[in-house]
């Protein structure tokens, strides 16, 4: 996937090498994006606050914790699992929508001192294990993270990283949902988990299922669930599907493939 | 006025913000309850230096458990705190041991709660919940904007709060403040000849630290 040298210009001769992979259909439709997919062969991770073990709708293939020792971040096998049955269910809403997907757990949260840096090193550590979609329904409201973070999501879109991230409906200002390199999800209230619709007024990017979502939780059982952290998972599912038929799309091309299959712009 | 007095008088005063604050927290539950047509609602505040959740204020259900401490790290609450995120759960019975987990939170068993994090400028100061609102309407998106109304008010209530009460530990501590109003009252009570100059030299010390400054 690497370029041999990085594209700073186009000469002339070289336009043949820049040819796309993809057969562009006249119009982009929802079955041409992810009909009949099932997410199988993308690589899927999620920063949350871990899963809880054994629960039949939450299966992943690695779940892993990141601690922050001053300037030592590790990351490591997670015994402890899931203590909010947040990151649980979230988990679970990718793995009911995009069944054959690869899921990782990664436990950013568990306390309220050191979350922000945890959360900056759990998506380095993502980035750099080159997950194709990340998702993260939590951000952070401490100004001092923001840099660090912005650059990470530069870094993730340029390396077709997609990050997805939780909008919040609260007057204060928060990261990293902010950043247009991100796809930014808020939640609408129509019951069904593959609507999604376009904002054209950012910066909230595209608003997904998010009112009463059916969701595993702690004890095994699902519990129903309300907040935009519950309608991003549906976002990261669906564009893990749309790359499980179309391996070769950058970030810029996925989130316009979102935009064109949108429900109020698909059917407009 | 003496040395004394004036400690009196600013410990009096911030006695009674602290006090009218915490009246303040009150009525937000209070209204919270009402207008959500809730069994209980509570706030939660985040003590840093112990990194625990304490119930500041209740209304309704579980009044008993002001000023009961949780870890930040464990639970709803917790989660919604750091992670900034507003939640809303229903039908929690159906996950018994999470009911009974979420039970040691709010002193009963709750079917429903809505969470919502008190964040003042970039800081979370702790949670708003709001218990079993009536199950039979379904829950729509303009009851979570008016829980973030909510959560405004009671973010800069719970931020008075905490300044009042950092005020009153550094008249009461072993802070500067303390050691200066205590140096004032010595120099007062000393014999006039030793007190009047002591007290003068301290005028002019705290004149010159504070046009350093």
């Amino acid at each position: 996937m690497e370029e041999a040298l990085p594209a700073w210009s186009l000469p002339a001769g070289a336009v043949d090498g820049i040819s796309l992979p993809t057969e562009w259909p006249e119009r982009v439709t929802r079955e041409w994006a992810f009909g009949g997919a099932d997410g199988a062969g993308v690589r899927v991770c999620v920063l949350d606050s871990g899963i809880t073990a054994g629960h039949p709708l939450v299966d992943v293939e690695r779940a892993v914790k990141v601690t922050v020792d001053g300037n030592e971040a590790r990351v490591e096998k997670d015994d402890q699992g899931d203590l909010s049955g947040h990151g649980t269910a979230c988990t679970g809403i990718v793995r009911s929508l995009a069944p054959a997907c690869s899921l990782t757990s990664v436990r950013v949260l568990g306390g309220s001192k050191g979350s922000g840096a945890a959360l900056i090193e759990g998506l380095r550590w993502a980035i750099d294990e080159g997950f194709a979609v990340v998702n993260m329904s939590l951000s952070t409201t401490r100004r001092q993270f923001a840099p660090s973070l912005h650059e990470l999501a530069d870094r993730a879109y340029f390396r077709r990283t997609m990050l997805v991230a939780s909008a919040h409906n609260m007057p204060v200002a928060s990261f990293p949902w902010r950043f247009s390199s991100v796809i930014s999800v808020g939640s609408h209230e129509h019951d069904d988990p593959f609507a999604y619709y376009y904002n054209p007024r950012p910066p909230v990017e595209f608003f997904a299922h998010g009112v009463d979502v059916e969701a595993p939780w702690l004890g095994g059982g699902t519990l129903r669930v309300t907040g935009n952290s519950f309608a991003t998972p549906h976002v990261t599912a669906i564009c893990a599907l749309i790359l499980s038929k179309h391996r070769e799309l950058t970030p810029f091309q996925l989130k316009s493939v979102l935009f064109l299959t949108a429900r109020n712009v698909a059917t407009a | 006025m003496s040395a004394e007095e004036l400690r009196a008088a600013i410990a009096a005063a911030v006695l009674g913000a602290e006090e009218g604050f915490a009246a303040l927290l009150g009525s937000v539950v209070e209204v919270a309850r009402a207008i959500f047509g809730a069994r209980a609602a509570t706030i939660f505040l985040l003590d840093e230096e112990t990194d625990e959740l304490v119930f500041e204020a209740i209304a309704g259900e579980g009044a008993e458990l002001v000023g009961r401490r949780l870890p930040s790290n464990t639970g709803l609450a917790g989660f919604v705190l750091v992670s900034r995120q507003p939640l809303v759960l229903e039908e929690i019975q159906n996950d018994p041991r999470f009911a009974s987990d979420v039970a040691e939170s709010t002193g009963y068993m709750p079917q429903g709660l809505m969470a919502v994090p008190l964040l003042y400028d970039e800081r979370a100061l702790g949670v708003l919940e709001v218990l079993d609102r009536p199950q039979n309407s379904s829950f729509s998106l303009s009851e979570l904007e008016l829980l973030a109304l909510f959560a405004n008010q009671a973010a800069i209530a719970l931020d008075l709060l905490q300044r009042a009460r950092r005020a009153r530990a550094a008249l009461d501590g072993e802070g500067e403040l303390a050691a200066v109003s205590r140096l004032a009252a010595a120099a007062e009570s000393a014999p006039r000849e030793v007190g009047l100059p002591a007290l003068e030299a301290l005028a002019d010390l705290l004149e010159r630290v504070a046009g350093t400054e």
